[in-house]
């Protein structure tokens, strides 16, 4: 297999930098592995390392700074054979820290080559994440104030499966890159370097500092034992293969005609875990059965079963413009939260609408009518006072008749639920 | 369901096999239904440690040759903006949903607004046009979810749908048979034949031909500003080429996708303008004016960016007065006012969670 260097487009390095001989010597690594150009996409950002994609006759797909990781994994999972080989540098790493971490974590046959040498180069040597604190560099003080981190440590915690360190400058760096490439997970290679543009003008560092700083470094087991796991990508098409497919949403016949043909406002106010959104969404389903056209809309706590719980339902005969209510035609107070929430909205009311008051909810005085809801007497939980409610309203025949909410009933639940449903429908008296 | 539901459901039935997103309300019942549906059909629906993610992975996975979503809210819009460049001058084809909240910043998660609409325009490095739909009710949500996917692939192009907390989180009957679906569209592969350049466009139809990174083609994307090759390129004559190409290939054409509900009235001197949410109200009163004798002409724009403003002149022709309403505090009027400018031009903005009423929307038409 041929080299897959650009010929028409040589790399540009300042003379000395390391980028050079890991550009041949990563295109040596796809020689020894015998990879064509279409089965690599060398992803980059940013930066000197950012130059890469374009020396090599392969995919190529250059973005912003410290994001590769992201498109990286964006490609690797649309096109789950292709080599996926991410350059980044020591700035990439640090402004795109999230994008490591959960690159760890996610284990997606993705190869990182950290072109790491300790500063951002193409912008005058400022520090990066790995600069030394003793370090001279083009941010004056700054640098001496933080602490550089190790990203294999940092990648070995996250849960990278596999993680080495080298110099851009060791005799097997072609060995050292097919073994991150050929390993079946995220692999990241730490590949420290010389910026002689900006870093080495005023610090001392040449190939055999390097080699023995590392030799000083903390020693890595790579693969890391701990973190060995299935890859991502054949992990969640697994995973995903076993998801049934969703029917789409249902469909509602229209069976019944409906009490009468105008548009009706229904709010009700109460509480977390008294059910009060599926009992609007029964209201809905009801009205679909006789024709109407309905609208439904919410509001509840982040909590759950904490705090007020409210549902607006408009059922109309023809297009439901506005969705806001004003004026509703029907107030159901199922609590004392949901009842203070909402206080304004009583004295809108007019003498025409209904109020179903459950037992301990005090109402601000307004016009309409009011009904006392003797739930407690006829022992239904507080679980299913806004579901009874519905069913009082039925036996009114306000809004909806009884055969419209069993029908409802019918689309929304099944077996047991379909049953204790129908069951409380029975059960609860207008006027015990 | 919901408008986000539909949205979902758009997305698939316009082939999206991947999406990815942040949870953010009231968003994320988009990402929930996606995560429903595209598995089972071996698309992908990922999570992304952060809005930026999300989008980069959308990206990655179109250059890979999936049709791909996302969807945020206000303060993930924000972060989407560096990438939102990148699919303008990258021509990467994208669907991105803006589920609007009330703001600035983190705002009110679960108030309605339509805050983001020149941000949406104008949120992007370079000013280059992007294309904007704003969805008016549940059905609009699939219907111009479709219509936004065919553009996107298309005009190779990010295309924005400016949604509401209002419309996405109200759940809404919909009469499914009754919706008139597109044709899809793909993306056009090169003649074979010829080598593939990955930004070279012919002059009438100024859009590159698409093959997917990973392909058998070699394929180069960059982020850079690049000639017809894909290589960086310093020279102004090609630079300057690409640009207005980027610009002219969506601007050249908004008539074929000027979408817009409209209700012209023949002796009316005044035209309500508005778009999203506010639109189901000024329907409202449009037909109080008609029942009482006074009516009054509506135009509810569907597409946003690029500005529709020969079907906004055509539809505004014979009035002599236009209302603007918007939930916001006066964004789209500045169009309005641009484009005519002999007209009087009245405003209506409202932004503190609550829906525009009809009864106010009347008031102010009655203040002219």
């Amino acid at each position: 297999m041929g080299s897959l260097l650009n010929k028409s487009r040589p790399p540009v390095f300042c003379p000395g930098c390391s980028h050079d001989r890991i550009t041949q010597t990563l295109d040596r690594a796809f020689m020894n592995m015998g990879l064509r150009g279409e089965e690599i996409v060398i992803v980059t950002d940013i930066g000197c390392s950012g130059l890469f994609d374009t020396f090599f006759n392969t995919h190529a797909f250059h973005g912003l700074h410290g994001r590769a990781l992201t498109y990286a994994t964006g490609l690797k999972m649309a096109q789950p054979d292709l080599h996926v080989i991410v350059t980044m540098g020591d700035g990439g790493l640090g402004i795109g820290g999230a994008h490591v971490l959960s690159a760890c974590r996610r284990n997606l046959d993705l190869t990182l080559l950290i072109l790491n040498n300790f500063n951002f180069g193409m912008t005058g040597g400022q520090f990066s994440a790995t600069t030394p604190s003793t370090a001279q560099v083009g941010s004056g003080f700054l640098n001496r104030l933080e602490l550089p981190f190790d990203v294999c440590k940092i990648a070995a915690s996250a849960g990278a499966a596999y993680v080495r360190r080298c110099s851009g400058f060791a005799k097997n760096l072609s060995e050292e890159i097919e073994n991150a490439v050929r390993f079946d997970g995220f692999s990241i290679l730490d590949i420290w370097g010389i910026c002689p543009g900006r870093y080495t003008k005023r610090n001392r560092l040449t190939p055999q500092v390097i080699e023995e700083s590392l030799a000083k470094m903390p020693p890595i087991k790579s693969p890391v034992p701990e973190n060995q796991r299935e890859e991502y990508g054949r992990h969640y098409r697994n995973l995903a293969s076993e998801q049934k497919q969703v029917s789409p949403p249902k469909k509602i016949t229209v069976q019944f005609d409906p009490i009468e043909q105008k548009r009706m406002d229904v709010v009700i106010l109460g509480s977390a875990g008294q059910r009060i959104i599926t009992a609007g969404e029964i209201l809905c389903l009801a009205g679909l059965t006789a024709g109407f056209q309905t609208t439904q809309k919410n509001e509840y706590n982040i909590t759950v079963l904490r705090g007020h719980s409210i549902t607006e339902v408009i059922l109309s005969p023809q297009a439901i413009g506005y969705t806001g209510i004003e004026r509703p035609d029907v107030v159901l107070a199922l609590s004392q939260e949901g009842v203070d929430r909402r206080k304004r909205l009583f004295d809108s009311l007019d003498n025409s609408a209904l109020i179903l008051q459950a037992p301990g909810v005090s109402i601000p005085s307004c016009k309409g009518k009011i009904l006392q809801l003797n739930f407690k007497s006829q022992k239904i939980k507080s679980t299913d006072w806004a579901l009874a409610a519905v069913i009082v309203l039925a036996k009114m025949n306000r809004v909806i008749h009884l055969e419209m909410l069993k029908s409802a009933l019918k689309y929304k639940f099944r077996d047991n639920l379909l049953e204790s449903s129908l069951d409380l429908v029975k059960r609860v008296c207008v006027h015990p | 369901m919901e408008g986000n539901e539909a949205m979902a459901w758009g997305a698939v039935a316009s082939g999206c096999r991947f999406f990815a997103g942040y949870p953010i309300t009231p968003a994320t019942t988009i990402f929930n239904t996606m995560l429903k549906l595209l598995p089972p059909l071996g698309g992908i629906c990922l999570q992304g440690e952060d809005e930026i993610a999300s989008i980069g992975y959308c990206l990655g996975a179109s250059m890979g040759g999936l049709k791909a979503m996302t969807a945020t809210s206000g303060p993930g819009i924000s972060l989407y903006s560096e990438h939102i460049s990148f699919a303008i001058g990258s021509e990467i084809p994208i669907v991105i949903v803006d589920v609007q909240r009330l703001g600035p910043s983190t705002g009110s998660a679960t108030r309605g607004a339509d805050g983001d609409i020149q941000f949406l325009r104008w949120g992007n490095s370079g000013g280059l046009p992007v294309i904007v739909l704003a969805p008016v009710d549940v059905r609009d949500c699939y219907l111009l979810t479709i219509k936004a996917f065919n553009l996107a692939e298309e005009f190779r192009c990010p295309v924005l749908i400016a949604s509401n907390k209002e419309i996405a989180m109200t759940r809404e009957s919909v009469d499914m048979d009754a919706v008139d679906l597109p044709k899809i569209i793909e993306r056009t592969p090169p003649p074979s034949g010829k080598p593939f350049i990955p930004f070279e466009a012919s002059l009438e139809n100024q859009i590159p031909f698409f093959l997917p990174i990973g392909g058998d083609v070699i394929v180069r994307q960059t982020s850079s500003t690049h000639g017809a090759d894909g290589y960086i390129t310093t020279d102004f004559d090609e630079i300057a080429r690409v640009q207005d190409r980027l610009k002219t290939k969506l601007t050249s054409k908004v008539k074929r996708f000027s979408y817009c509900e409209s209700y012209l009235e023949k002796d009316s001197d005044t035209l309500l303008l508005t778009y999203g949410i506010t639109g189901r109200a000024a329907r409202d009163v449009y037909q109080m004016c008609k029942s009482s004798g006074s009516p009054i002409s509506l135009l509810i724009l569907k597409t946003l960016w690029p500005v529709p403003e020969v079907l906004i002149k055509e539809k505004a022709v014979n009035v002599r007065r236009v209302v603007v309403v918007e939930m916001n505090l006066g964004q789209y009027v500045r169009e309005i006012e641009r484009i005519l400018p002999n007209k009087i031009i009245d405003f209506l903005g409202q932004m503190d969670g609550r829906l525009i009423s009809p009864n106010q929307i009347k008031k102010a038409l009655s203040h002219g």
